[in-house]
């Protein structure tokens, strides 16, 4: 590659004043108690917390949920009241009511101002009602968003078996996923499956996604001879993976550097530090970083990544040449922009609410990478950004397309400029090679609509335009 | 602690927030940690606002946690003073500056020196109040503040006005229905002959306000928010006020001559009564609707109520009072305010009931099995799962209640809207019941067969179970489109591998 030899300059990293729009992190319990299904998730905060959940979480919140607020009163506050035996009479009425097999405590920022010690009373409690009770502290002082699917995953961590049952590997069939692949199958091909596989250590993939897309991307490995013994977390709280030292594990998302350090120090695992599988580019980074780091060689890979890349050119010749700016609150966004310039956008500026460089270093350098081999310049990154500042660049800027956060779409589109909601993209299946579509589904909609309203002439609709 | 899972009236700052926002350049800012702006999606996606929401925070961090907000409350508010200069800037407490007990009152004073705006520290407590008893003290306090400012300095407009005229008290931003009402009370206003001097908050400008006490009378159609300020300016003005919500026939009637009483007390001389009998009987078709056959067949249905004071108590009078409607029982989650909702409702109602717990009110509904429901949002679920249709009538709300057409609930339009509410609420109810004992929609089979019909293929045991997956309403595609796939490429079976690859060539 000629063009890397001429060193392209560096990523411009940038911080600004942090005031900017984020859900707050404890919303990681709407899409994690729907995953871990045997989990309750108990959010120690107050009204805010609870309003928060209720409007953000929209027609889940009447679907009977698992999870629920203990919210505080003036008496926990004072102290006046007592803090273990309030949870304690929380926790066994819950115990009553769903009988889960794991509560998880979530705490706010009114936990750790009045210093409440989920971490001591939870094991005291745990014992006492004999359900484990793990403690993620997921508040809006410490961290943005999907961040709060980190804390709750690196307190998982310590849950994990550390030793597989001694020769019952197959029997005990610990995660959902070989039970899949190995559905209807009699034990002894169970056994042959298994030499589907390369002979190489255990790899454990960590990060929660909706179900089909574990099982794409357990099978796109498996092509590969690439055996996923298990997933942090899994469909149950009960068939957590078991995680040895010198297992490896890797992230499927960017916003998982606790866990990824918790699973290197604590449990002594090797990280596989590569580009995260979102897009056809970011997928086959990943499966090659893990090919490479077992020592095998991929097949038909490259092919495969082709193949994807002339599915999606209907959809990209509708953003080829256009920008797109990220105004930064999921943490999803420099995978995102990498994806896009790959399909021949530019991207000036990309917004996060925290950027781990060593997490996320792979990840990073295939952005570098990307943008020189597109001949594009290289975004400047702005790390905690400003609202208010970033709107005026908007427009300085003229971008074509905006991805924000749900405050600010409806004010920009009557000003004429394009946006697409954030949020959509944590929900979404985006991972892998089967979902890239799904991805410019989401990205080209504005523009699609814009094509079949174009002709209406009523692309702004505030009065002072220029007032922003 | 208490074990929660649904709150009908949001906490202090929700309130605070509603009022600053309805004010036209009036910036909240926030004191509290990051995430807490929720406000501002509720407030852009609810009402499709097309202007930023004038709301932004003043981040609690770990920082502040350690070290105070020192500088950085005073230095955002400067900053939103250059960047908007907006009249006045609320400082607003959250249930975190609740609990770090740092002196705001001082950061506001020492940035009101450097400010162009005035600055005001809301006195709302977040264990103390929620969201509409703060709406109602914020509301009462930002009136204050100018009225008692134009009084310092001398400017406050001496006198009434020549005509008749009156101040609109209450309307919001996220209020239910709120704008539709505010454009039929002025409707009414109009026809009554009588001027609109303000209408605050919504819209309103704070330099307007010293120009309240020129109104003749104040006019507080809800309940939950205004009445303090109306009794401020009772006795600072002595105005006088009129706080019947005018919603439904007979309670219209009421507001209406509660109006020409209080305007006859000041040398007015006028006298409705033609206007009232003219709009019952030919504008409203609410009072025909009740003589009608439709109405007549609800006769002694059973109905529940549910929600704020004003739009519980209102649509429990108009359902027993004016439509014959049974109300086994009705409910509010105002409990601060209980005793005026007993005194409204008691004799329109078997039995009244006073709790913000929603488990409680789904078993009260289940307990009586209604023939509809009358609620918020949270009752329509509850009728979801019960099989009882509700209608609506009070927050918490999503956003198909903030409805693009005109649909007021006061007024002589209100009542017709209302009218409408009741009867499909009931006739849907009564539709399905009919449906299931004729047999339902009987083509359910038809259509499942339509789809999984003339398949030569064999779905593996992965391959089904993956497709079941998929949502139902894309399962029928997207099996289809699989099952062309295999067949052109001459597989016999399809299992979850030959499902994706599908998926991906023909990219659906
Ligand atoms: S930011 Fe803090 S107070 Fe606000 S919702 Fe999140 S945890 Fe609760």
């Amino acid at each position: 590659m000629t063009l890397a030899d001429t060193k392209p300059q560096a990523l411009d990293f940038e911080c600004e004043t942090g005031n900017y729009h984020t859900f707050c992190p404890i919303s990681c319990v709407a899409w994690l108690y729907q995953k871990i299904e045997d989990s309750f998730f108990l959010v120690i905060g107050t009204k805010t917390c609870g309003y928060f959940l209720q409007n953000a979480m929209g027609v889940m919140i009447f679907a009977e949920p698992r999870y629920a607020m203990a919210e505080l009163e003036e008496g926990d506050i004072s102290a006046q009241l007592n803090d273990y035996e309030e949870l304690k009479r929380l926790c066994l009425q819950i115990k009553r009511d769903r009988n889960p097999s794991v509560i998880v405590w979530i705490g706010t920022c009114t936990t750790e101002i009045i210093k409440t010690d989920l971490e001591g009373l939870a094991p005291r409690l745990e014992a006492e009602i004999d359900i484990p009770i793990v403690v993620a502290r997921a508040n809006g002082l410490d961290y943005a968003f999907t961040q709060g699917e980190d804390t709750v995953l690196a307190a998982m961590a310590h849950r994990c078996p550390d030793k597989a049952p001694v020769l019952e590997a197959e029997k005990k069939e610990r995660n959902a996923i070989s039970t899949l692949l190995n559905f209807g199958k009699h034990k002894d091909d169970v056994a042959t499956a298994d030499s589907e596989y390369h002979d190489h250590p255990p790899l454990v993939l960590f990060g929660s996604l909706p179900d089909p897309v574990v099982t794409q991307l357990t099978l796109e490995l498996k092509r590969h001879g690439i055996k996923v013994s298990g997933w942090l977390p899994s469909k149950r709280f009960t068939e957590l993976p078991v995680l040895e030292e010198g297992y490896y594990v890797s992230g499927v998302n960017p916003f998982l550097s606790r866990t990824a350090t918790t699973l290197m120090r604590r449990r002594k695992c090797k990280l596989i530090g590569a580009p995260f599988p979102i897009g056809p580019d970011g997928t086959r980074a990943w499966i090659a970083k893990i090919c490479s780091v077992f020592g095998v060689e991929p097949q038909g890979l490259e092919e495969r990544e082709a193949q994807i890349w002339q599915g999606l050119e209907d959809y990209i010749q509708l953003i080829r040449g256009k920008s797109v700016f990220f105004m930064g609150d999921n943490l999803l966004e420099v995978s995102l922009a990498r994806f896009l310039i790959r399909c021949g956008m530019t991207c000036p500026e990309i917004g996060i609410p925290y950027m781990d460089k060593r997490y996320q270093a792979a990840e990073l350098q295939l952005l570098e990478q990307t943008c020189s081999e597109m001949g594009v310049p290289l975004p400047r990154i702005v790390e905690k950004p400003d609202n208010y500042n970033q709107i005026q660049r908007i427009k300085d800027l003229n971008v074509d397309l905006v991805i924000t956060g749900m405050a600010h779409a409806n004010p920009l589109e009557a000003r004429g400029i394009s946006t697409k909601w954030s949020v959509e993209f944590t929900f979404a299946q985006i991972h892998g090679f089967t979902n890239a579509r799904d991805i410019l589904e989401l990205v080209t909609r504005p523009l699609r609509r814009n094509h079949s309203l174009k002709d209406l002439g009523w692309d702004k609709l505030v009065q002072e335009a220029a007032s922003v | 602690m208490k074990l929660a899972y649904w709150m009908y009236a949001g906490p202090a700052h929700i309130g605070t927030l509603r009022i600053a926002s309805s004010f036209k350049r009036v910036h909240g800012i926030m004191h509290a940690p990051l995430g807490d702006d929720y406000f501002n999606v509720m407030r852009s996606m609810l009402e499709r606002e097309r202007d930023f929401t004038p709301v932004t925070a003043s981040i609690v961090d770990r920082h502040v946690l350690a070290r105070g907000s020192q500088e950085k409350v005073v230095d955002n508010i400067t900053r939103k003073d250059g960047e908007e200069h907006p009249d006045l800037i609320v400082l607003t407490p959250t249930c975190t500056s609740s609990i770090l007990q740092e002196d705001l009152e001082n950061f506001v004073e020492r940035a009101s020196m450097t400010t162009q705006s005035d600055v005001l520290l809301a006195d709302v407590n977040h264990y103390r109040v929620n969201e509409l008893q703060a709406a109602d003290r914020t509301l009462d306090q930002i009136v204050q503040f100018y009225l008692e400012k134009a009084k310092a300095k001398g400017e406050l407009p001496e006198g009434k006005t020549a005509k008749p005229s009156v101040n609109i008290i209450g309307t919001t931003t996220l209020g239910f229905h709120n704008h539709h009402d505010c454009t039929e009370l002025k409707r009414l206003m109009a026809d009554l002959g009588i001027e609109v001097n303000e209408v605050i908050p919504d819209g309103a400008s704070v330099h307007n306000l010293k120009r309240l006490p020129q109104a003749w009378f104040n006019l507080v159609p809800y309940r939950e928010i205004g009445g303090m300020t109306a009794r401020y300016l009772e006795d600072a003005f002595a105005m006088a006020t009129v706080d019947i919500a005018p919603m439904g026939v007979v309670e219209t009637a009421r507001c209406i001559r509660r109006i020409q009483q209080v305007l006859n007390a000041q040398g007015a001389d006028v006298n409705y009564e033609d206007f009232i009998d003219h709009q019952t009987r030919h504008v409203s078709q609410a009072a025909w609707f009740s003589r009608s056959i439709d109405c007549q067949n609800l006769t002694g249905k059973k109905a529940v109520v549910f929600g704020d004071n004003t739009h519980a108590a209102a649509m429990t009078k108009i359902l027993a009072r004016e439509m014959g409607i049974h109300v086994v029982w009705a409910g509010t989650y105002c409990k601060y305010d209980a005793d005026w909702f007993q005194e409204q409702v008691s004799e329109y109602c078997d039995e009244v009931i006073i709790t913000d717990d929603h488990t409680v009110i789904g078993d009260a509904i289940a307990r009586v099995e209604p023939s509809a429901i009358f609620g918020t949002q949270m009752e329509r679920h509850v009728g979801k799962r019960l099989d009882i249709p509700c209608g609506v009538i009070a927050a918490p709300i999503h956003i198909q209640n903030f409805p693009i057409g005109y649909k007021p609930f006061l007024g002589y339009e209100g009542t017709n809207q209302v009218a409408d509410l009741v009867y499909n609420s009931f006739t849907l109810g009564m539709e399905d019941h009919l449906l299931e004992i004729f047999g339902g929609h009987d083509t359910k089979d038809v259509i499942t067969k339509g789809i999984s019909a003339d398949s030569d293929l064999a779905w593996t045991a992965d391959g089904l179970a993956e497709l079941n997956k998929i949502p139902g309403f894309v399962r029928g595609k997207v099996k289809r489109n699989t099952e062309k796939f295999a067949r052109d490429r001459g597989f016999t079976a399809i299992n979850v591998e030959v499902l994706y690859a599908a998926k991906e060539s023909v990219g659906a």
